[in-house]
């Protein structure tokens, strides 16, 4: 309030000095000024940990048995790699996507899709992972990777994936 | 908005039946009928349960203009016929078959011109349309004993309502000839599919019965599935992916606006169904893994589980007296169909001991029958059997059916078939409870979990 006034006071004094004269434009310093772009780094950009690499190093999907959440060997393999890699990346957090093959009920299958990806969610957890980093939801047989409807599609179809980002998650 | 096309209001008055000349004697009590009549010699009479019907021949006369209705006359005919033999359970006699030519609705019925063309039953019809509004008039006639079968009625309704006057009329034909209730003037509400099926879009349609005036009430920006009428069809229950998580969401008809259910973070809800009295909603929570069957009360929100399981338990759907609940779990290592009271006091019973596994379970509307998804080996079939499982009975067979819902008369049932591999597509079928007149349902498109709503006012 005092300061407000102070400047009121003098833009009354300023305009009483100088009659009609305008008060003089401020002085604008390009903070820019002088900096220019001076070659690429050695060496490239920084090494990136994206998405694309858990995905490449860890590999982001494991599959299941028909009507089934078991882990089996390979899928367990996976999971660990998954693991390792979220503890190294402590600045990622995940969702464990659970699916289904099309071979039953669309409610049926979003349950089971449930299943899937808490079980996956419940190993990643016990291979050190915190577990507020790892959320799960399920597509049951919405989304389809596969679509022939032959056993071998459908196999790839039972899967859960995770997908992580950057941040806390919600 | 795009449902403003608001149901047309349609008055049911009873025309007053017109003395028709001279009441023909009563025929021959053991009159020639094709069909198989009810007990004793009864009125004229199909009888749908009774297994092998052959199509009872009726006569529609050309309905009369009665004043600016040249071309809606033929309209409200078409829909008629098309409603009666859809049913495979009545065949029409082309016009250029008929012998008679009545010159008016109020003329005296020549029955012998009738009996010469082996019409057991005739309907003779007349429409007007005035000032916007469509005046229907029909009567309907046994034939063979050469009575009026029921009184004349007349429905009137605005234009834009005039399948509603036409199902309204073809409902009385049906209903009076098979002693059922009616059901085509009812609606349907389902899922339309678009895109590939590895990137499939969504979203949920109302239509007429039999796939006229579909009506989206959803866009596909949001993947959704399931929908399910409330039991006077002014809401819609179903379940979106709008949030990355199943979620169940409620939508006022009329104005097509959703709201979710109230959902704990990191939950899933599915499944849900209205109770008959539409006070609760019962749906499928999945916390963790682990997926059980709530209850909520619609007016506070509150909550509470009906089973407790290890388990999958869902699909739960109530008896029409809202006493019980038939629902499926996993408990037993596969699927199979359970029933329990509806407020869960007691264990559930299994009432599914076939080979193979069952799920979706739904409660017909007449209590009689329930319907389910069983799957046995390679194969899915839409079945029913009683209540207490006996009597499965099983109405299809192919690579993937699922997911049945009932006629408001309980006699039909209509599911999804999808097709296999690549390309394979997802369509609305029909078929009577007795495994008869299976047929696809003639929509534009792929289309996917219907649920029938109710006989409309």
């Amino acid at each position: 309030m005092t300061g407000l006034r102070i400047a009121v006071a003098a833009l009354v004094l300023a305009g009483l000095g100088a009659c009609t004269q305008a008060p003089p434009p401020a002085v604008v310093t390009d903070p820019y000024a002088g900096s220019r772009y001076t070659g690429t780094l050695p060496g490239g950009s920084l090494p990136g940990v994206t998405a694309e690499d858990f995905r490449r190093t860890a590999g982001d999907t494991v599959l299941f048995p028909e009507n089934d959440a078991a882990l089996d060997g390979t899928a367990r393999a996976t999971l660990v790699r998954q693991a390792e890699w979220l503890k190294r990346n402590g600045s990622f957090s995940s969702v464990v996507e659970g699916h289904s093959d099309e071979q039953g009920t669309r409610e049926y299958n979003l349950a089971l899709g449930a299943r899937r990806a808490s079980a996956v969610q419940e190993y990643l957890i016990s291979q050190g992972v915190e577990a507020g980093r790892i959320r799960t939801s399920s597509f049951g047989k919405e989304r389809p990777i596969e679509v022939c409807s032959d056993p071998a599609c459908q196999a790839q179809n039972r899967r859960a994936v995770t997908v992580v980002a950057p941040g806390a998650g919600v | 908005m795009p449902f403003s096309v608001s149901l047309a209001r349609l008055s049911l008055a009873l025309a007053a039946a017109v003395v028709l000349a001279g009441p023909v004697a009563a025929q021959d009590a053991a009159a020639p009928l094709a069909l198989p009549a009810a007990e004793d010699e009864g009125p004229l009479r199909i009888e749908i349960t009774g297994g092998q019907v052959e199509a009872m021949p009726i006569a529609i006369a050309p309905f009369f203009d009665e004043g600016g209705a040249a071309e809606m006359a033929a309209r409200i005919q078409q829909v008629v016929t098309a409603d009666l033999t859809g049913t495979d359970l009545f065949r029409e006699i082309p016009a250029s078959a008929h012998v008679a030519r009545p010159s008016g609705f109020d003329d005296p019925v020549a029955y012998p011109d009738w009996r010469a063309i082996n019409a057991e039953a005739l309907i003779l019809g007349s429409v007007a349309v005035r000032d916007g509004q469509v005046t229907a008039r029909f009567r309907l006639f046994d034939v063979f004993s050469g009575q009026p079968l029921g009184d004349g009625m007349q429905f009137d309704a605005p234009e834009a309502g005039w399948r509603r006057v036409a199902h309204k009329l073809a409902d009385q034909v049906y209903a009076r000839i098979t002693g059922e209730g009616p059901y085509f003037d009812s609606r349907v509400t389902f899922v339309s599919e678009t895109g590939p099926k590895d990137a499939r879009l969504k979203r949920i349609g109302i239509m007429d019965y039999d796939g006229a005036n579909p009506l989206w009430v959803t866009d596909d920006s949001a993947l959704v599935v399931s929908p399910r009428f409330s039991p006077d069809g002014s809401q819609l229950l179903y379940t979106s992916f709008g949030n990355g998580m199943p979620q169940v969401m409620l939508m006022d008809v009329a104005t097509v606006q959703s709201r979710p259910l109230k959902q704990e973070a990191g939950t899933m809800s599915f499944a849900p169904r209205f109770s008959p009295d539409s006070r609760w909603i019962v749906y499928s929570r999945e916390k963790g893994g682990n997926t059980d069957i709530w209850q909520m009360d619609v007016a506070t929100g509150a909550e509470r589980p009906l089973t407790e399981t290890a388990a999958i338990e869902t699909s739960p759907s109530y008896s029409p007296d809202g006493r019980q609940i038939v629902f499926e779990s996993d408990q037993s290592g596969t699927q199979q169909i359970y029933v329990m009271p509806a407020d869960g006091s007691a264990e559930p019973a299994r009432i599914s001991f076939g080979e193979g596994s069952y799920g979706t379970p739904a409660w017909s509307p007449t209590g009689d029958l329930i319907a389910f998804t069983k799957r046995n080996g390679d194969k899915f079939h839409i079945g029913v059997m009683r209540p207490d499982g006996t009597e499965e009975k099983l109405l299809t067979e192919s690579f993937l059916d699922e997911g049945p819902t009932w006629a408001p008369n309980g006699r039909v049932v209509m599911f999804t078939r999808q097709t296999p591999g690549g390309d394979g597509t997802p369509r609305l079928h029909s078929v009577d409870v007795t495994g008869r007149n299976m047929r696809p349902l003639s929509i534009e498109g792929a289309a996917s979990d219907p649920d029938w709503g109710p006989l409309l006012p």
